[in-house]
């Protein structure tokens, strides 16, 4: 088999990506005395121990549990609202329609430090404090047009021969777009779906802000490793490596839709 | 084919209107209304026009830390995009080796941004850190909390090592949407690998890539919890970004007011660069 130098390269890449990750799940094996004291390659002593503090604390699992629910929650509703406004940006021109396709964008540019106050005001007008449906509404704040604009990037690549094909054979919209559209731009679905996940798997500050106990995010909760004592570094890695375990999965399930790429010829 | 003008498309994007509107208008106005008043306590505030905005204006800290963060978002561009798209390039297409290193490439994604601070922390130190330990092994005194130099290095080294994956993940998609046909096309004609590259793939990932570009434009230029955590903004002020001297102001000096008129500006630069880069991207390439 020839290899690729480009496969090397990639190879190596890879390597160098996943060494932080490595000294976390190394750091995640061992005691915090063990961390601080020596520099070690790998875990001499493994121990589960940090990994059982977690699992046997209520405090610290619930936090994976809410962020699951909210994060859930916003990847579902950012791509079923966000599909229909993607076609209608790609497929038509109507009043105000770039205007609207850049507003959108605009929601992501500003510095949240000054705006948690009045996001905290307006949602505890709507008493939606401490439920996950006000994080993962508030999170559609900016993963709701980042999934318009990357699908509309994906729909303006099936060319619009397709939808006429379709409507001259009798589909109507709603049919078309669920039975022929959404298979054609699922390496663009997939994408979404994992970037909706992932930014609201990792923000911190407006979930910290609108949460108190009930709803409490697991990023909110690593904050909790800092004691008197100082850092306990073994029980955040340990932390750190199951936060990645969610979104891990999440790409492994869409892994196909964004590696298979596109057919076309399907109508 | 054009764009059929329809205005009943406005029912496909309303629900997406409504649910942005929701969480964006009412705290941009109350932001806005807090830019122009000098705030004492919940009842003592007083109308104070534009005084907040020269201030922050003539402030050189800020200056300071504007020129940083262009600088910093100008490397983050010029290394991310580049190199996200090589690596894209070079990935395995299909199998298992395409789902893994999928799923590899996400990890760094999706651990919290405090915590990617933490983990280089550690990472970086001489004694008990890997990277640390390595460079000091090779004989380079390297020490990110003392040399201004050094912080940054470690400082863009997180970012490129937290953030290239993104602009693969979206450069891949964007090369899997390509129909093979335009592939069979191109070797029919006896296209070179550069040309193929050039007329095919990256016209073809334009879209992909504009989002890629103002993406890590905007997330880099609001850049906070990763480096604040990593370095404090230190050593100085060697790398205190736009966002933690507004934090400084806002939580340290709890002066909304200022801090209000910061974001306002803030915000405003983001969105001029942001657009200016749309517009250049929208019209690069048009005449071919």
């Amino acid at each position: 088999m020839k290899i690729r130098k480009s496969t090397v390269g990639f190879i190596i890449y890879l390597l160098l990506l996943m060494l932080p990750v490595y000294w976390m799940f190394n750091m995640s094996l061992r005691t915090n005395a063990d961390i601080l004291g020596t520099f070690s390659l790998y875990p001499a002593h493994p121990t589960l121990t940090n990994y059982v503090a977690i699992f046997t604390d209520p405090a610290w699992y619930s936090g994976y549990v809410n962020s699951i629910i909210y994060v859930s929650m916003n990847t579902v509703i950012s791509l079923f609202v966000a599909l229909p406004a993607a076609y209608a940006f790609s497929r038509y021109t109507f009043l105000g329609d770039k205007h609207m396709f850049f507003w959108l964008l605009t929601n992501r540019m500003a510095p949240p430090a000054v705006f948690l106050l009045p996001f905290f005001q307006l949602y505890s007008t709507f008493g939606l404090i401490d439920t996950h449906i006000a994080v993962a509404i508030s999170h559609c704040l900016f993963n709701v047009p980042l999934a318009v604009w990357i699908l509309e990037g994906f729909m303006s690549g099936v060319p619009r021969e397709i939808d006429e094909t379709a409507y001259i054979d009798g589909y109507s919209f709603p049919r078309f777009f669920l039975t022929v559209f959404l298979p054609l731009i699922r390496t663009g679905i997939g994408v979404t779906a994992f970037f909706c996940f992932m930014f609201s798997w990792v923000e911190l500050l407006l979930a910290r802000t609108l949460t108190t106990t009930e709803a409490k995010p697991i990023a909110a909760t690593m904050t909790r490793t800092v004691s008197a004592t100082g850092l306990d570094w073994g029980l955040l890695a340990a932390a750190g490596i199951l936060t990645i375990v969610p979104g891990a999965l999440v790409i492994y399930f869409v892994r196909n839709y964004m590696a298979k790429g596109f057919a076309l010829g399907r109508v | 084919m054009e764009k059929t003008k329809d205005n009943r498309a406005w029912f496909l994007v309303i629900p997406v209107f409504v649910i942005v509107a929701f969480s964006a208008i009412i705290p941009l106005m109350t932001v806005v209304n807090y830019s122009v008043q000098d705030i004492f306590g919940p009842n003592e505030r007083f109308f104070v026009g534009v005084e907040w905005f020269k201030e922050i204006l003539h402030d050189e800290r800020l200056h300071e830390a504007l020129l940083r963060q262009f600088l910093f978002s100008g490397l983050v561009l010029l290394i991310e995009i580049p190199l996200g798209v090589a690596i894209a390039l070079a990935m395995p297409k299909k199998g298992w080796a395409a789902s893994l290193s999928l799923v590899l490439l996400a990890l760094p994604l999706l651990i919290p941004w405090n915590v990617i601070g933490t983990i280089w922390i550690i990472f970086t130190r001489p004694d008990i850190g890997l990277l640390g330990a390595t460079i000091n092994g090779l004989g380079i005194d390297f020490d990110h909390t003392a040399a201004p130099l050094d912080a940054w290095i470690t400082v863009m080294l997180m970012e490129v090592w937290h953030w290239t994956p993104l602009v693969v993940l979206l450069a891949y998609a964007g090369l899997q949407a390509i129909p093979d046909a335009f592939y069979q096309a191109a070797s029919i004609d006896g296209a070179s690998r550069w040309a193929v590259f050039r007329y095919i793939q990256l016209p073809k990932m334009r879209g992909v890539l504009t989002i890629a570009i103002l993406l890590r434009f905007m997330d880099s230029f609001l850049i906070y919890a990763e480096p604040f955590v990593l370095t404090g903004g230190g050593p100085g002020n060697a790398t205190t970004f736009l966002s933690i001297h507004l934090v400084k102001i806002a939580v340290g000096q709890f002066d909304l007011g200022p801090a209000a008129a910061f974001s306002i500006i803030y915000f405003l630069i983001v969105l001029l660069f942001s657009w200016l880069f749309y517009q250049a991207l929208q019209n690069v390439g048009k005449g071919e």
